[in-house]
């Protein structure tokens, strides 16, 4: 019985800290979008749009279907690139965690290229791949890649030496090592690699966009300014915010429940 | 003991002037060790005396430099399947996988079927009393549950010998007496050549059918054998654990005094 109420009572505590927790979120957003129409009301709205005027814009573009399409396309190769990243650089980081060769042979290229920014790369890759999707698609990647890479090394790293030895005197072949247990428990790491790069895969789309394309967020953003609609270049920036945030979640909730056994915890 | 004494047993172990050691440190030089199929021995010894050192290279995990290692007539090289190793660690259980997908990995990595497969697990899991906690995941055990698990897993890949690394050292005095008995038990029911690395004299009392005492190191040896002739399962209270404790004591007390000496450390002054 006691139990029971201590549990229940525990339940509504938890449900009151949830409460509050909204309410203060909501309190910052608001005040947020207070300061945001201040600041526009007193510059004025050819500088600043207000988020009022920022809604009318997304409303617009929603309607004739270019902020969806927008988004789309961004999204689109958001997820070809990224996606691309983690299977390549998860299998590459364990490869390069396990066998010293390997490590040994690509560890200067990795530790070369994760310091030069996409953006460095835009020109090339336009040259190289095309104005149409590959190029953007190719950045995306390389901007993931790394990162996943170098966070699987780690995480192979921190493999306490006791499992691969179990997994040895158990009979498991070098190969079998490496797919039932390194790989298994470099998961945790290889899902924090992979939501730093989907951050830096956003931050690469716009550079990727506004140099060459005709759709997508950064494309959107940068034609806007050939019209002179700040509203528009506001709504692309918020869109992005709001999209990053959306991506962001479903991997941790994805993650969360279909990896909750490889103990991620996000 | 010379070469020619071919080993031929089926799962005795014979560790032939065995010195294993790396970069200038010897951690235990002329090992001469025979330990018969179906065989439990302990091997005791101050810590730091490389009693583990021993177990590992047994297992294959580190290469002796000097003599030989012989496991069921076959020498050491690398880790297999015939020694199953115990840890003291529960780190060694695979944290993603059920408690009934540890103990099925070894036999799933032979690619036995998959009926069999369960039928290996639930029996090993009955053995070590682990059936209701079957799908659950090592976090989610105690510490003494956990070495069932490992215990259960290394069973159900039916290797030659078990090697034991300390299992019971980092279990709290309650658990670890339970777990003592219960190994006991399951050796009984399941016996098999065992060896057991403990510092702990009581224990290995308690499980042996001889304990191995070890000088301390470097340069560590077997420094005496002594057959626990006691009848299983042990009584801790009778006159003759008595007797043999009293023993183990007095010789041991002796490696941790010149280990104690050699750190610098004087045992009698410090007891003043």
């Amino acid at each position: 019985m006691t139990a029971v109420a201590g549990r229940q009572a525990r339940t509504v505590a938890k449900r009151r800290w949830r409460l509050q927790g909204l309410a203060w979120t909501a309190l910052a957003l608001l005040a947020g979008l207070a300061v945001w129409t201040a600041v526009a009301w007193w510059y004025g709205s050819s500088l600043v749009a207000s988020p009022a005027e920022t809604l009318r814009a997304g409303i617009d573009l929603a309607k004739d279907g270019s902020l969806g399409e927008s988004v789309l396309a961004s999204s689109r190769r958001i997820l070809l690139g990224w996606g691309l990243g983690v299977l390549v650089g998860g299998p590459v980081g364990v490869l390069m965690g396990r066998i010293p060769v390997i490590r040994r042979l690509l560890d200067p290229y990795i530790e070369f290229f994760r310091f030069i920014p996409p953006i460095a790369f835009v020109t090339v890759a336009i040259v190289w791949f095309g104005i149409g999707e590959m190029s953007k698609i190719v950045l995306i990647f390389y901007t993931s890649v790394f990162l996943v890479t170098v966070n699987t090394i780690a995480g192979v790293l921190a493999i306490e030496e006791s499992k691969l030895r179990a997994a040895a005197s158990l009979g498991a072949s070098r190969w079998q090592i490496l797919h039932a247990v390194v790989l298994p428990a470099t998961v945790p790491y290889i899902v924090t690699g992979a939501r730093l790069a989907m951050g830096n895969s956003f931050l690469t789309i716009v550079s990727a966009e506004i140099v060459a394309a005709d759709t997508g967020i950064g494309a959107m953003i940068w034609q806007s300014r050939n019209y002179g609609r700040i509203d528009w270049i506001f709504l692309g920036i918020i869109v992005l915010g709001l999209l990053g945030f959306v991506f962001d979640r479903l991997i941790r909730v994805l993650a969360g429940r279909l990896l909750r056994r490889y103990g991620v915890k996000l | 003991m010379s070469g020619e004494s071919s080993p031929t047993r089926d799962s005795g172990i014979v560790l032939d002037d065995v010195g294993i050691g790396f970069d200038g440190f010897q951690a235990v030089s002329g090992i001469d060790l025979e330990i018969a199929e179906g065989e439990f021995i302990c091997l005791l010894g101050p810590s730091g005396c490389g009693k583990s050192t021993v177990l590992m290279a047994l297992a294959g995990f580190v290469a002796p430099n000097h003599g030989d290692i012989w496991v069921g007539g076959r020498a050491v090289s690398a880790p297999s399947p015939d020694c199953g190793v115990v840890f003291q660690s529960s780190d060694a259980l695979f944290d993603w996988l059920t408690v009934r997908q540890n103990v099925a990995f070894g036999p799933r990595m032979r690619g036995v079927a998959k009926g069999r497969q369960q039928e290996i697990v639930d029996e090993y899991l009955g053995l070590v009393g682990l059936r209701h906690a079957a799908d659950k995941y090592p976090n989610q055990l105690s510490g003494g549950m956990r070495q069932r698990a490992q215990i259960a897993r290394v069973l159900a890949n039916e290797p030659r010998v078990v090697l034991m690394d300390e299992p019971f050292g980092a279990l709290d005095a309650q658990t670890r007496e339970v777990m003592q008995h219960e190994l006991d038990r399951i050796w009984q029911a399941h016996r098999s050549t065992v060896l057991f690395v403990t510092h702990d004299i009581d224990e290995a009392i308690l499980l042996a059918d001889r304990v191995v005492v070890m000088t301390a190191g470097p340069d560590a040896r077997v420094k005496s054998c002594y057959p626990v002739e006691l009848p299983r399962p042990r009584d801790e209270g009778s006159a003759g654990f008595a007797e043999l404790r009293r023993q183990l004591r007095a010789d041991i007390g002796e490696e941790v005094q010149k280990s104690l000496r050699a750190q610098g450390i004087d045992p009698e002054g410090a007891a003043a």
